[in-house]
């Protein structure tokens, strides 16, 4: 039995979290006894990168295929893992893991959770699992039935581990007739970490008083290396694009650091960012409900205390 | 256009969660309930305005017991022709595709809208299993999508990008922010939700896979350390030597 672990890519390289998918698989294997294979569909400059997370084997479909098609690429996984006997397949919780993970779960006949942050434990031919719910307000146990598994895990859930042995690499090409959904164009927002995976990420809010004072937002994510967010008013005025809105009805995230500038806490924010490892609050307001689920706060004017916390960094920097 | 758009019924954005029957359950005593933000904002909005452009009807869809009535008529009220609901308390998002897909293979639909996600299960996967059913192509997360013909080019937002595709139908979609603006039903469509039909139909039988035993509280944050605004420093020592993130 094994365990495959298709690795998503994005403009051309394979994601961050595929790599984190790797050791996760590896974990799952360790409890299992089955042999972990990789997938790559389309085109992956850093293909090497990924042989030194424990696979057996990294099996790479199609490496001049652009766009993602979730149907072919649904059947393309399924014929791979049935040859493999891959039982489980596991990938990350992005916007392409997630559409392919139902579609691959209905033609596998397989038990499907989406946004995993464990480790399976077998329970007989059964395993047990964790994930949250409700936009991040709590946490569920869910019990799944085997033999067929198709799981996505939240990204940052571990730690990607690399190893000192490289697994092979074979080059395969699959007939791409069946391919319906036709990419017209890529285009890529920016050259930061995406806010999904992002580990350090510096938020600003209403209080941040209009679109024209942000270059204090972005000169401290460029001192820290974060990627910027906004909460939803901002991006609802357009003072900030809406792919950097976190929260309940933008994108979730969880990552090590989260600064919040002028951001009060209402509870559909809070939902998409407490399950950040520090947050750290910055509000003139000392009602404000985010300083309840912070870890450190600063309760001053942030147009004080932004460019001088953009000083400590840097100070920071220069001494280590 | 034949159009079917899938709705969710959710707790509201504000909600307080909380959980009984040692925590096997939801306990939604005193918990307002309202149609999932993105199957009403987008997905359903998106669908009437197509409708409008091209002509043809939208049909609403929801898995659920007679509680749910309310916010299958606010679907009408926004502009929804008629509504089904297949009369169970969904249990798992592959209980309600396989409940929904059931019903789309006896109409022939053109395009198939779910929202990108309900804010409850956040399990995205509802829209992908229908199209699976079906074997129909699947495109997610859209933010944007014009019809020419049988032809729609959809926009959807990748990590750190933006890609732009053409499919033909018939599809299904999940809707994400963007796609269409929000609607607040007007007096006259209330009034015509009472008369367009509802029609409930009794569920297939489908063997669970997944469960959800129990549930839990996240544990309360320890108290917040405050730092004194003047001394920055000692911010960024704390972040290195205590927290670890730098």
């Amino acid at each position: 039995m094994a365990i495959l672990a298709f690795l998503d890519t994005v403009d051309g390289r394979v994601k961050k979290s595929a790599f984190e998918i790797l050791t996760y698989a590896k974990k799952t294997a360790e409890v299992t006894g089955e042999e972990v294979y990789g997938l790559i569909i389309g085109k992956a400059e850093n293909k090497e990168d990924v042989t030194h997370y424990g696979a057996n084997k990294i099996i790479h479909l199609n490496p001049e295929m652009k766009g993602f098609d979730t149907r072919w690429v649904a059947k393309q996984t399924k014929s791979i893992a049935e040859e493999l006997g891959a039982h489980t397949v596991l990938m990350s919780h992005s916007s392409s893991g997630k559409s392919l993970a139902g579609y691959l779960a209905v033609l596998m006949d397989a038990s499907c959770l989406t946004g995993v942050n464990s480790i399976p434990e077998k329970q007989g031919d059964k395993i047990v699992l964790h994930r949250n719910v409700f936009s991040g307000k709590a946490g569920a146990t869910i019990v799944m039935e085997g033999p067929h598994f198709v799981l996505t895990v939240m990204g940052n859930s571990l730690q990607a581990e690399q190893l000192e042995s490289a697994s092979e690499i074979e080059t395969r090409e699959a007939d791409t007739s069946e391919v319906k959904v036709k990419i017209q164009e890529i285009s890529t927002v920016s050259g930061k970490t995406p806010l999904p995976e992002a580990e350090l990420v510096v938020s600003a809010g209403r209080g941040m008083k209009g679109p024209e004072n942000w270059s204090i937002v972005e000169d401290l994510a460029d001192v820290v290396g974060a990627t910027t967010a906004c909460s939803r008013p901002v991006a609802d005025s357009d003072w900030r694009p809406h792919h950097e809105h976190v929260g309940q009805t933008g994108v979730a995230i969880r990552p090590n650091l989260y600064i919040a500038i002028g951001i009060s806490g209402a509870i559909q924010h809070l939902a998409g960012v407490n399950q950040s490892k520090t947050i750290v609050v910055i509000n003139k307001d000392p009602e404000a409900p985010f300083f309840k689920a912070a870890d450190y706060g600063i309760c001053a004017d942030l147009f004080d205390v932004v460019p001088r916390l953009i000083e400590s960094f840097k100070k920071f920097q220069s001494s280590n | 256009m034949n159009l079917l758009v899938c709705i969710s019924k959710t707790p509201e954005t504000t909600a307080k969660i909380s959980f009984k029957d040692g925590n096997t359950q939801f306990d939604s005593e005193g918990v307002q309930h309202i149609l999932n933000p993105y199957d009403e904002w987008y997905a359903l909005v998106r669908a009437i305005e197509l409708k409008e452009a091209f002509g043809g009807s939208v049909t609403v869809v929801n898995v659920g017991t007679s509680e749910n009535d309310a916010v299958i008529r606010k679907a009408i009220a926004i502009g929804a022709d008629k509504a089904i609901r297949v009369n169970a308390d969904p249990s798992s998002a592959a209980f309600v595709a396989k409940q929904i897909a059931e019903l789309a293979q006896k109409e022939s639909y053109d395009i198939i809208f779910t929202g990108k996600e309900t804010i409850d299960y956040n399990g995205s996967v509802v829209g992908s299993m229908i199209a699976a059913h079906l074997d129909w192509p699947y495109i997610s997360f859209a933010n944007d999508l014009d019809l020419e013909g049988s032809t729609a080019t959809l926009k959807r937002e990748i990590e750190g990008g933006i890609e732009t595709s053409q499919v033909d139908t018939p599809f299904v979609v999940s809707a994400a922010k963007g796609m269409a603006e929000q609607r607040i039903p007007n007096m006259r469509g209330i009034m015509m939700a009472k008369r367009k039909p509802l029609e409930a139909v009794e569920p297939v039988a489908f063997d669970d896979k997944t469960k959800f035993v129990k549930y839990e509280l996240p544990d309360e944050k320890g108290s917040v350390k405050m730092i004194d605004p003047e001394n920055t420093d000692e911010l960024v020592r704390l972040l290195h030597e205590e927290a670890k993130v730098i």
